[in-house]
């Protein structure tokens, strides 16, 4: 594996065939957008939308 | 003018105290009696618990809120219901024990028209050996229930984060105390907020952190799992917390009935019956919940608690509390009204209801010991419970209604969960999931229980942003601030 590689920078960490290796590990895309700001700001807006929905959906 | 007294000022009671003054007005009389002078914005304890924030951020005096409101606050812990009244008269009342500086230790008769039990749970600590007596945490572990609790634990966690900056490894163990524990979400966000404080500080590597739960899989919440809507798959909260975990580089036991804690050391037995150890530098572990031991007297003096009362020491409501094994649990066996089906001017929300059964699988280990999460009924759902409350209430008094006019049913609405997984206006993350119905349906939702276009979950900053807005407005929500009745529950 080479040094600096997205695989030892995402999922150097995970021993193969624990418990760990057997699911889904966000790399470098799926993780930069969780705090990307411009696209987080979208999702704050689609967050509070579904939220609302929720809400409206809830009251009796 | 009638009187309603308010038992409990959590999210639920205060929730029904102050709508229930809003809508009766002068005319008529809202008494809260609650033990503590504190409100406390539970879901930020987090954030205590790792220095982020202060005692004060997360709690407010009640008594100024209260006496702006209207509302008559007793100070005080209930002790005993007596809904037919005494020998020589009908009306029904609580006896109550003051806990104030000024007079506590002395009990007084409270009568009331109509009861809201809103009293919380009772932290039983001492269901398990070692992890604290009665309501009191023991010297081992730390938990973050209260807001003092969780400024205690910081205390611990930074001295763990001293000792690792001079080299000395620590191991972490978070999760539950016992197999029929509920709130599997604070321990989870107490995990993530801890991971990120470690990380923050630069010491993360010096540190092994361990997850364990009662739950069957990680993600159950209580909750038996929930399908989010994700990427055109309905995914398992399994998949989506595995996940999490595996990225964090933290380990799990799930499964587990801690059955004793020692200083660095606890005992567990597993789903399968065996039975293993683990090790611990620092452990918080969330105790089991129980009814807070209210007594119940029938107008000759006999008790009748067990007739008010579930075992565990939660308010009977209109549930179905005979529906017997899982196979035959049905969305409708969830209360709608939380009426008390034996004396009707009584209700109960929040915790204090009694449910009438968990919402996932129970499983028995070959030992005999049940391992199941109880269902979560905090936050969201509470304080909807407490306002549909309020406004029955308000009918009945008002309007000579002579059954509940309002429902708040767990299996008919859904929640939203902002579940932080680290503090920070820019490197913040938390998973904002919302879950319709809470409780699954799955006559209504075949296979899954719920309706995939109302349950989602995601992680990232914006869900962070959110539960930090969260915080300042539901305290200024509780607060009575202008406008608080918009802010939705």
């Amino acid at each position: 594996m080479a040094e600096g590689s997205k695989e030892k920078k995402h999922l150097g960490h995970i021993q193969p065939y624990s418990p760990q290796a057997g699911t889904m590990v966000p790399m470098g895309a799926q993780k930069f957008f969780r705090t990307c700001v411009l696209w987080q700001l979208v999702r704050f807006v689609v967050i509070n939308f579904r939220m609302t929905i929720l809400i409206l959906k809830s009251h009796h | 003018m009638a009187r309603l007294v308010v038992m409990g000022a959590g999210v639920s009671g205060h929730t029904a105290a102050t709508f229930a003054k809003k809508y009766l007005g002068k005319k008529h009389e809202v008494v809260v009696v609650a033990p503590n002078s504190n409100w406390n914005w539970i879901p930020s304890n987090i954030w205590v618990g790792v220095g982020e924030m202060t005692k004060e951020d997360v709690t407010f005096a009640l008594a100024p809120v209260y006496k702006k409101a209207g509302i008559d606050f007793r100070q005080a812990k209930a002790v005993s219901i007596h809904p037919e009244g005494k020998a020589d008269s009908d009306t029904p009342y609580i006896t109550i024990e003051y806990t104030d500086d000024e007079r506590s230790g002395q009990s007084e008769e409270l009568e009331y028209d109509y009861l809201i039990n809103a009293t919380g749970p009772k932290l039983n600590f001492g269901a398990t050996a070692g992890l604290g007596e009665g309501s009191n945490i023991g010297e081992h572990t730390v938990s973050v229930c209260t807001a003092d609790h969780a400024a205690h634990a910081n205390l611990e966690l930074q001295a763990c984060i001293e000792k690792m900056k001079n080299g000395e490894r620590q191991k972490f163990l978070i999760g539950t105390g016992h197999g029929m524990c509920t709130c599997q979400g604070a321990a989870f966000e107490y995990i993530f907020n801890i991971e990120k404080t470690l990380n923050d500080a630069g010491v993360r590597d010096m540190a092994d952190m361990k997850w364990i739960s009662n739950e069957s899989f990680l993600g159950d919440f209580g909750m038996g799992g929930i399908h989010f809507s994700m990427g055109g798959y309905a995914t398992s909260s399994k998949i989506f917390s595995e996940s999490l975990y595996s990225e964090r580089g933290l380990d799990w036991i799930i499964g587990a009935h801690v059955t004793k804690v020692e200083e660095g050391k606890i005992e567990y037995e597993l789903l399968d019956g065996s039975m293993d150890e683990e090790t611990f530098d620092f452990a918080m572990l969330i105790p089991p919940f129980a009814g807070v031991g209210l007594k119940a007297y029938a107008k000759d003096g006999a008790d009748i608690t067990d007739t008010i009362f579930a075992p565990n020491g939660f308010m009977k409501v209109d549930a179905k509390y005979d529906a017997g094994a899982y196979e035959n649990w049905q969305a409708s066996d969830w209360p709608h009204t939380l009426q008390n089906p034996t004396y009707g001017n009584m209700f109960a929300v929040g915790i204090a209801f009694a449910p009438p059964h968990p919402i996932s699988k129970p499983i028995t280990t070959p030992n005999g010991t049940l391992i199941v999460p109880t269902p979560p009924r905090t936050g969201m759902p509470s304080a909807m419970m407490g306002k549909a409350v309020a406004q029955s209430i308000s009918d009945m008094i008002k309007k000579g209604a002579t059954e509940p006019t309002h429902t708040a049913c767990m299996a008919e609405m859904g929640a939203a969960c902002v579940a932080s997984a680290g503090k920070g206006l820019f490197t913040g993350t938390a998973a904002a999931m919302t879950v319709y119905p809470i409780v699954p349906d799955f006559e209504k939702y075949p296979g899954v229980g719920r309706d995939m276009n109302g349950t989602t979950g995601e992680l990232g900053l914006a869900a962070h942003w959110i539960k930090h807005i969260l915080h300042h407005i539901f305290i200024w929500k509780a607060k009575l601030k202008p406008g608080w009745t918009l802010i939705p529950e």
